[in-house]
């Protein structure tokens, strides 16, 4: 009984109690989310685009963000870093395109999954060998990124009718920001410009697609790059938050669930999905977290999507599937 | 020539189906074995014992049961490391809780609670499949993994929330602990990982394994003709998990001799993948080609650049591991995706039509 108490009834009575503190984990947990989202993006991109479910996109943040420290703290100003640093991104793009896609067209799905595995240890190899493996502190201010915070308090959401208190990163708001322009410029252009169409054509069917004229090749690069700014944007927003560091690259391992809970294939899903688990999580860990001993996670997330996948197999904005014999 | 059918003729029912049908592979396999029951014990140092063929075996082991998921059912799973670490810590809760029981005994019954939680998380598959699933199995690996660092019964509350492996003997020998000979270790893996190879390789060419292949090739048109997927795929969890839990049972008691959660993490499972991949979905032996190429190939490049009068930091050493290991296995990839044992079987081909090509 007490245990169903504690499971049921005690956290609501928290949160009603504190309404400040449950807006301000509603918060972090949206934050998260976006972030989360974002990461998710970039998988979907790719996915969409050529059928690869890409390991990488986790050690492509890292190695975005640490080449746009680096070449900060070679002296290059910050504005024109960024710009290298999509240079460089697109430099990847053409890379992985010729030396691992076109050589693995029309392998099954597993072996490009594991080809991306492969990539990743190349990549973290790489990363440390020029980059060193301490962390770094992205270079907020150069990027002219707001820092500080601000308070809100709006009356009678502390506890006993108190003003409440409720912190707002100005980080936080910048990257919430930042992630809904991209990901409305990422519709925009799937939608309205004719790569973004080829796009979807090569998604919808690569043979149909390639009979029509589009190179799927531009494509496979076009979509790796446009993932690859995805992930210097998340490299970013993360590395501001805390520091850059191929522990970072453990946050793809986040954006999986969300992946699975959105569905692969939908943009929107990735949205959706990344805002469920950013928020799921934070409350999970908040309020039930301590009935377990905590640190739930690392694995909360997965539960969510789980539970979610029983009942929905292709996510919740995943193409139905058809099975033919 | 050196290879061939021609001229062996079975006359009963029993001779055609054998494991082995060709004389060649009969003599290949009594030499291997011979190999690893005489040649190397006499000839190999404790060292490599400890840090290469103890390894292998029991790597090649969990390879061999990821394979009979991934390969043979064709179930995507990134859980391997976690049902490893099952094994592992349920061989350390029941020999520290029946001592007097021998610790083989153990090792082999890990096994089964290792093959319980793989049916618990298996359970998914029925309903999700492909990339999906392969994510619903990371839920097992971090679940599991949390659960070895924040349940402290499964480490008997020690203070350091590592498992120590106590000393175990059989008839008087110490097999497990700091005490054990690595020669009578190697021994208890060898003998292990064969007989279980043998019982898998059969079990694979049966009744079950068939129906395992019937849901990879097409899982729908299987059900059609009879094969009940519910039965199928939750036995390849269970005869995968229990495999890997056997095999992370040995993992610690035979080789490693203390393990902490980190041990079983997601690189663990990623990189029993890359064996299973490299060596070949769906083969026997392509899984301890596999195990050693993977095995074997970071302690070759590690080695290297002594052996070359290089002077590179170990730093830099580590990260050009890296850089090498994930360059070669995309290379690997592009060249031979069905892995090492389709180069083996094309090799065999060409040694069977040697020395007229066609």
């Amino acid at each position: 009984m007490e245990t169903l108490y504690a499971v049921l009834v005690d956290p609501f009575v928290q949160m009603a109690s504190t309404p400040d503190f449950f807006i301000q984990v509603l918060w972090e947990g949206f934050v998260a989310g976006v972030l989360y989202a974002l990461i998710a993006l970039g998988f979907v991109l790719i996915f969409k685009a050529s059928g690869v479910f890409n390991f990488a996109q986790g050690i492509m943040v890292v190695f975005a963000a640490l080449s746009l420290v680096g070449l900060v703290e070679l002296g290059v100003p910050a504005p024109i870093a960024f710009l290298l640093c999509l240079g460089i991104m697109l430099v990847l793009a053409i890379g992985v395109e010729r030396l691992v896609l076109r050589p693995l067209v029309n392998q099954p799905d597993i072996i490009l999954f594991m080809a991306t595995i492969g990539l990743t240890f190349f990549l973290i190899g790489l990363g440390e060998l020029i980059f060193g493996g301490e962390p770094k502190t992205m270079v907020t201010e150069a990027l002219f990124l707001p820092t500080g915070s601000s308070v809100w308090e709006p009356a009678g959401l502390g506890p006993d009718g108190e003003p409440g208190f409720i912190l707002f990163q100005h980080l936080d708001v910048a990257a919430a920001a930042i992630a809904l322009a991209l990901v409305a410029a990422l519709g925009f252009f799937f939608s309205k410009t004719r790569i973004g169409r080829g796009l979807r054509a090569v998604a919808d069917d690569h043979q149909a697609a390639l009979s029509v004229g589009i190179s799927l090749n531009q494509i496979w690069v076009i979509v790796w790059f446009a993932a690859g700014v995805v992930a210097l944007f998340t490299g970013i927003m993360w590395g501001a938050r805390s520091d850059v560091s191929f522990a970072l690259e453990i946050i793809a391992f986040k954006a999986l669930p969300v992946l699975i809970l959105g569905g692969l294939t939908s943009i929107p899903g990735a949205i959706v999905g990344g805002l469920i688990i950013g928020i799921g999580e934070k409350l999970g860990e908040i309020y039930w977290g301590p009935l377990v001993g905590g640190g739930i996670e690392s694995w909360f997330a997965y539960m969510i999507a789980l539970a979610f996948l029983l009942v929905r197999p292709q996510g919740l904005f995943g193409e139905r599937i058809i099975e033919r014999i | 020539m050196f290879y061939r059918e021609a001229g062996q003729f079975k006359t009963s029912y029993a001779a055609d189906q054998a494991a082995f049908p060709l004389l060649e592979d009969r003599i290949g396999i009594a030499i291997l074995l011979l190999v690893a029951v005489i040649a190397i014990p006499l000839l190999a140092s404790n060292f490599f014992l400890n840090t290469i063929m103890i390894p292998f075996l029991i790597f090649a082991l969990a390879t061999i049961g990821l394979n009979i998921l991934t390969g043979y059912c064709g179930q995507l799973s990134l859980g391997t490391g976690a049902f490893m670490g099952v094994g592992a810590y349920a061989c350390y809760k029941l020999t520290t809780t029946f001592p007097d029981i021998n610790i083989i005994v153990w090792i082999l019954a890990s096994g089964i609670f290792s093959a319980g939680i793989g049916v618990l998380f298996g359970l998914p598959s029925l309903r999700i499949k492909g990339f999906y699933l392969a994510v619903a199995t990371l839920a097992a690996q971090f679940f599991l993994e949390w659960c070895f660092i924040r349940v402290p019964w499964l480490y008997n509350n020690n203070a350091s929330g590592a498992i120590e492996v106590p000393t175990r003997t059989l008839a008087g020998i110490a097999i497990t602990g700091p005490t054990a000979d690595p020669l009578t270790r190697y021994f208890t893996v060898l003998v292990i990982v064969s007989v279980l190879t043998l019982l898998i390789g059969n079990l694979i060419r049966g009744r079950i394994g068939r129906t395992w292949m019937m849901i990879r090739d097409m899982d729908i048109a299987a059900e059609l003709i009879g094969v009940r997927p519910l039965a199928a795929k939750l036995s390849a969890f269970a005869v995968s998990s229990f495999v890997c839990g056997v095999a992370g049972a040995m993992f610690v008691f035979l080789w490693l001799g203390a393990a902490e959660p980190s041990s079983f993490n997601i690189r663990l499972s990623f990189q029993i993948l890359f064996m299973v991949i490299l060596g070949g979905l769906g083969s026997m032996a392509g899984s301890f080609m596999g195990a050693a190429f993977i095995f074997i190939l970071p302690i070759v490049i590690r080695m290297l650049p002594a052996a070359l009068d290089l002077d590179i930091g170990a730093a830099t050493a580590e990260q050009l591991n890296f850089m090498i290991v994930g360059a070669l296995i995309i290379a690997i990839l592009i060249v031979e995706p069905h892995g090492l044992a389709r180069l083996w079987a094309v090799f065999r081909q060409k040694l069977r039509v040697w020395p007229f090509p066609y």
